[in-house]
């Protein structure tokens, strides 16, 4: 089987898998990444999200081959207990969810949009949270999470 | 007069062992086991708050062990709202027994009256500075005997935790992603299976080509079981692609037909049927009716839908098998694989790891019982199973279909002066573990196989089936009768969906009411009020009223409507108003709700729980729907089973009414039915048309639209 190589993290790594493996299961299966969870398989409920190269994309449905060199980011690089990131403590604070399933894939989604947009509008954040479905409910909880952080994060 | 002996809850009396419950453990922990499990609406935090209260030791010191079979109580079931007031109460008792041993045990080592000590975080102290601990009498205090009805629990004032939103504890492991969830668990040498289901509905497997799965590498066991057929590989990936090939040369009959989803009232209605008389009341003194309408509701078969697949490990040493679910119910999984397994109930373990949200009887069950016939072939390895979304949706239960019709006799003044409310639908309920044959999915299709069990209803005193909340809860309509048919037969497989039947009944019921109230010119807050005599209910319908300013004035393409129930008659109050936009489509912009759940333990737990509820509701009346051909589930996607998305939500408003005196009861299911009949009722507000026909899109308006014209 061909290595691999490109960025968990921040760090450099290389795997020997086939390239068409998904990048899913060999995050799950092979490196015991378990943040992004098996949701559908289809690309249609982004419990898998992960940060490709600042985007949020399902990973459930994508190949190997399609990271090859390119910088992957999944709720585990967001940050720890000790240094969470400012999505992570505004969850909490905001106990922004029920069962939480969904909640990895959504930190991602969120973390992607205020990379690109530091102070998102309500409407925005919920268009960026839109390929992420959440069976609970507790939707309204997570967007007021998401407009917590970015406005902590617009403190000096 | 003489006072009724104390009581002891129902679940101490069940498993009245006070060490069951509660154990001191090293280091200054305390290990508290109910019965009840996490299901993502936070009972593991509001129990533990109720254990700190009444053990008066901080909440980091509790340790909230995860229910199994080997060793936690048995508490039934984890549903219908139940949790707080029947693991609450006892774990109230239990921990206020406990106090009550150690202060006396304290007390003999001190040397001072037990009245004169104090606890505090665990340290018991009295006049002089003299001191113990619960964990230093540990050794001399027995909690090995059952539970009196003797030791009084603290009065409210005395609480320092109930009452008060306290974080909950399982949610730094999910946001950080901590391994909590069962999918995330590796268990040492874990192997993984996958189960082939046919796609036709209830079809026999004929024939299966194993050999064409040879060639897959990393496969460890082809299982065959009559129409039970699945593999076992050292990978997910290797289990599935067996899978696809194990797909291709299997070989199916016919199966069993499936109703027609355009009539589902016509298929409800033409089948054979159980017919129970709820409720029935005779008028004193009765009046003459000048008119009866008669209205028709229905509600289609809604998925349970969770953003998880359903998965279970298990694995067997001898003729003992260990299993790791997220079912409900512990106890009862362990009934039910004990009849397929014929073995003793002891030679099973069941043990509950977390799973995402089920929102009742989903296939967790029935994974488990894939995975414990697969891990057969695994030699001793753990074997895990997981379900693909495909059959998640298509092959796990459904919340059951309905039918309701209500005769409403009206006198001269369009009073209501007669009811009739009678149901049609199979039964809410096919849980495992409460009948002598199995509820499981592949017990209906190993090779002896077991029949296929027909979904019951709950009895009234737990809050019936699809009866539920059938009974009016207006105390002066001088006469009703309630009638409920239960279908004997299930081409379309049902189970308990949250509320059971109350979504249904409340729809129609408060669809009805509003109805009425248009009738005689008279606002439908002001009807409801004048018909109840419950201040409790009057309460959330006065406070639901205020906090959204009923009624705003009228605005083009606005349209405001309410609901109102007591879930199940007896358990939580809930009114709710909807805010909606009525244009192409029907938009819900806001939901505002007051709740009274009694003693609410986390109140930030009780918001949630409701405003959870009203947007899973939402989501239910404007887009959910199970679809089905004649011989096949055909939403097995989100894309054919769509749900409401974020852009999509309204916001959601929740008071609580507090009554720290009045006992909890749980507050999951109180939201559903009071939404959904406001939102149906803000829709004719809006659009002038009332659409009876869940759920409420576009083509139903048009179609409700032409109907009425």
């Amino acid at each position: 089987m061909p290595s691999l190589q490109f960025r968990l993290n921040g760090a450099a790594i290389a795997v020997d898998v086939d390239p068409d493996q998904t990048l899913l299961d060999v995050l799950r299966s092979r490196l015991g990444v378990t943040g992004p969870h098996f949701g559908c398989g289809a690309g249609e409920c982004g419990a898998c999200h992960v940060m490709v190269d600042d985007r949020a994309m399902t990973s459930c449905d994508m190949p190997m081959w399609s990271v090859e060199n390119k910088d992957v980011v999944t709720v585990e690089g967001l940050g720890t207990m000790q240094q969470p990131h400012p999505l992570q403590r505004a969850f909490i604070a905001e106990q922004a969810m029920q069962c939480g399933y969904c909640v990895s894939g959504i930190l991602i989604s969120a973390a992607a949009l205020l990379k690109r947009n530091p102070s998102p509008t309500e409407a925005e954040v919920r268009e960026a949270l839109d390929r992420n479905l959440c069976r609970c409910g507790s939707h309204n909880r997570m967007v007021r999470a998401v407009l917590r952080a970015a406005s902590e994060m617009a403190e000096p | 007069m003489i006072s009724p002996a104390p009581k002891l809850p129902v679940s101490l009396v069940a498993n009245p062992r006070l060490s069951s419950w509660v154990q001191f453990t090293d280091g200054g922990r305390v290990a508290i086991s109910p019965g009840k499990v996490e299901i993502g609406q936070g009972i593991v935090t509001a129990l533990a708050q109720i254990a700190a209260d009444e053990l008066d030791v901080d909440l980091g010191r509790i340790d909230m062990i995860r229910a199994s079979t080997a060793m936690s109580p048995n508490e039934g079931v984890t549903s219908g709202s139940l949790s707080i007031q029947q693991s609450g109460r006892a774990l109230r008792h239990a921990c206020a027994e406990v106090r009550e041993r150690f202060l006396a045990a304290a007390s003999e080592r001190l040397g001072v009256d037990a009245a004169l000590l104090d606890i505090d975080d665990g340290t018991i102290s009295g006049p002089g500075n003299v001191r113990t601990s619960y964990w230093e009498l540990a050794g001399e205090v027995s909690l090995d005997r059952d539970a009196t009805a003797g030791a009084p629990a603290k009065s409210p004032a005395g609480r320092a935790l109930a009452g008060h939103s306290v974080p909950r504890v399982d949610i730094p492991d999910k946001v950080f992603a901590r391994p909590r969830f069962i999918h995330d668990c590796a268990l040492p040498g874990l192997l993984h299976g996958r189960v082939l289901r046919p796609d036709v509905s209830r079809a026999k497997l004929i024939a299966l080509d194993e050999v064409a799965t040879g060639a897959v590498p990393g496969l460890v066991a082809v299982v065959r079981d009559g129409s039970f057929a699945g593999v076992v590989a050292d990978s997910e990936a290797a289990a599935e692609a067996a899978l696809k090939i194990l797909r291709k040369g299997a070989t199916w009959s016919t199966g069993e037909p499936l109703p027609d989803e355009y009539d589902l009232a016509g298929f409800l209605k033409s089948q054979p049927v159980q017919t129970t008389v709820i409720d029935a009341r005779t008028a004193t003194s009765p009046k003459q009716a000048m008119r009866t309408l008669r209205r028709q509701y229905t509600r289609p078969y809604i998925a349970h839908a969770s953003i998880a697949p359903s998965c279970a490990m298990a694995r067997w040493e001898g003729d003992r098998v260990h299993v790791w679910t997220h079912s409900q119910g512990i106890y009862l999984l362990r009934a039910d694989l004990a009849i397929v397994l014929k073995l003793p109930a002891e030679s099973i373990i069941v043990e509950h790891m977390e799973g995402a949200g089920c929102y009742g009887h989903n296939a967790a069950d029935d994974v488990a019982l894939d995975a414990v016939l697969l891990a057969k072939a695994a030699s001793g390895r753990p074997v895990r199973v997981q379900w693909s979304r495909h059959d998640e949706m298509s092959h796990a239960p459904f919340g059951a279909a309905m039918a309701i019709e209500i005769e409403a006799d009206l006198d001269a003044d369009n009073e209501i002066v007669g009811w009739r409310h009678a149901i049609w639908s199979n039964g809410h309920a096919a849980r495992p573990g409460r009948a002598a044959q199995p509820a499981l999915l592949a017990a209906s299709e190993i090779e002896n196989p077991y029949p296929r069990m027909i979904s019951s209803n709950p009895p009234a005193a737990n809050g019936g089936g699809g009866d539920r909340n059938s009974v009016p809860l207006y105390d002066d309509f001088p006469a009703w009768t309630i009638t409920s048919h239960r279908l004997l037969t299930m081409p379309v497989r049902t189970s308990a969906l949250r509320t059971l039947g109350a979504q249904g009944n409340l729809f129609a019921i408060e669809s009805l009411i509003d109805e009425i109230a248009a009738l005689r010119g008279e606002d439908p807050i002001a009807f409801r009020l004048r018909h109840l005599r419950d201040e409790r209910a009057k309460d959330v319908i006065r406070v639901a009223a205020g906090r959204a300013q009923w009624k705003p004035q009228k605005r083009s393409g606005i349209g405001y409507g309410a609901g109102f129930a007591r879930y199940k008659n007896t358990g939580a109050y809930c009114a709710a108003i909807a805010e909606i936009e009525g244009a192409e489509d029907i938009r819900v912009k806001r939901l505002t709700l007051a709740v009274d759940v009694g003693e609410a333990i986390n109140p930030d737990g009780v918001v949630n729980q409701i405003e959870g509820g009203a947007i899973q509701a939402t989501s239910w009346v404007l887009k959910e729907r199970v679809r089905f051909d004649r011989t096949r589930i055909t939403s097995v996607s989100w894309t054919d089973y769509p749900i409401l998305r974020f852009s999509e939500v309204p916001a959601v408003d929740v008071e609580i009414i507090q009554r720290p005196e009045i006992e909890p009861v749980g507050a999951g299911e109180a939201a559903h039915g009071p939404v959904t009949a406001a939102i149906a009722n803000a829709v004719y507000d809006c659009l002038g048309v009332r659409v009876r026909d869940l759920p409420i899109t576009r083509d139903r308006i048009i179609a409700a639209a032409e109907l009425a014209s």
